[in-house]
């Protein structure tokens, strides 16, 4: 796993309280884990915060699994 | 009770007489208040009298990138803002067959899209914090209405609908979010009224009397604290019964 990927599962995890084994490429945050709207919303702040970008509020809306979270992290 | 030691709060509109009365209060309470408004001096004055944790942000709230910096300068001066009182409002009264587009916008951009604004801007904080309070200051007439207020009366009526909506997102992170409504209130805004509208106002007030700032000041207090973690989404009317909503 890259670093990105391991830091975006922290936040995933600790934000969330879900098992590390549930946060897979394809699981969604709010189908699979249980997160609410609000919780997408502070995830991406998390994300903001630890990395140090900004994720306009129309990118935000495409993360929606935890493989476009660490994808679109790379690439910022 | 009531004990406010350790937070910070942002109050708009402090160089009026509400808004100063509301940031005495919840600095005698023991908050680090930061007193916004258009008019340094009197910010200066009142920060002044109230000593320590007391800072001046100046803000013209019909300026939008001023207002988008206030949140920041607040942040920057106090650490946080956990507790945002929405006070300043302005009035550009008119009938409404002549009322003019920049009549009507203006007041909707500094009483209703300035607040809006402002609690965005706080609002990161406080889900971090898992704590807020937003108090934002609405009046009777948006709830009843008032001729020769539309533009007024609509930017009240909308801070109430904004802070309910924005009440039922945030209530799960520990945030409250109410509007206080007053009636009359003795302020330099009503001292300019003649003495016939004044005795016209007190026929509609069965207390028979306007209210004191204080009495406002009081209702934000108690809003802003602690022990009304439980409130949200409310609108408390205080106006010596002049509407029983």
């Amino acid at each position: 796993m890259s670093d990105v990927a391991a830091r975006v599962k922290k936040i995933v995890v600790e934000h969330l309280g879900v098992d590390e084994d549930k946060v897979t490429e394809g699981a969604s945050f709010i189908d699979d884990l249980g997160a609410d709207s609000l919780d997408t919303v502070e995830l991406v702040m998390a994300f903001e915060e630890e990395f140090g970008i900004e994720i306009p509020d129309d990118a935000a809306e495409t993360i929606q699994t935890f493989g476009d979270a660490v994808s679109f992290i790379e690439k910022a | 009770m009531f004990d406010l030691t350790g937070k910070s709060a942002l109050i708009t509109g402090a160089s009026g007489g509400i808004g100063a009365e509301i940031a005495r209060v919840l600095h005698g309470a023991g908050a680090t208040v930061g007193l916004s408004g258009t008019r340094t001096d009197p910010l200066e004055a009142l920060a002044g009298e109230l000593g320590d944790r007391a800072h001046v942000l100046p803000c013209n709230l019909s300026d939008m990138e001023a207002v988008a910096e206030l949140p920041k300068q607040a942040i920057e001066a106090m650490g946080s803002v956990d507790i945002l009182v929405n006070n300043a409002g302005i009035t550009r009264d008119n009938l409404f067959m002549r009322m003019s587009d920049d009549e009507w916008q203006s007041v909707l951009d500094v009483n209703l899209t300035a607040t809006m604004k402002l609690c965005k801007g706080v609002m990161r904080g406080m889900m971090k914090a898992r704590w807020g309070r937003i108090v934002n200051i609405s009046s009777i007439v948006g709830a009843t209405g008032n001729p020769g207020q539309a533009n007024y009366a609509a930017s009240k009526a909308g801070m109430v609908a904004m802070s309910k909506s924005l009440a039922y997102e945030v209530a799960s992170r520990g945030i409250t979010v109410n509007a206080v409504a007053p009636g009359f209130i003795a302020t330099a805004m009503t001292d300019k009224l003649t003495d016939d509208q004044k005795s016209n106002i007190m026929g509609q007030i069965p207390a028979g009397r306007m209210g004191d700032a204080h009495e406002i000041a009081a209702a934000v207090l108690y809003l802003a604290s602690t022990e009304a973690g439980y409130v949200t989404g409310a609108t408390l009317h205080i106006n010596g019964g002049m509407a029983m909503l």
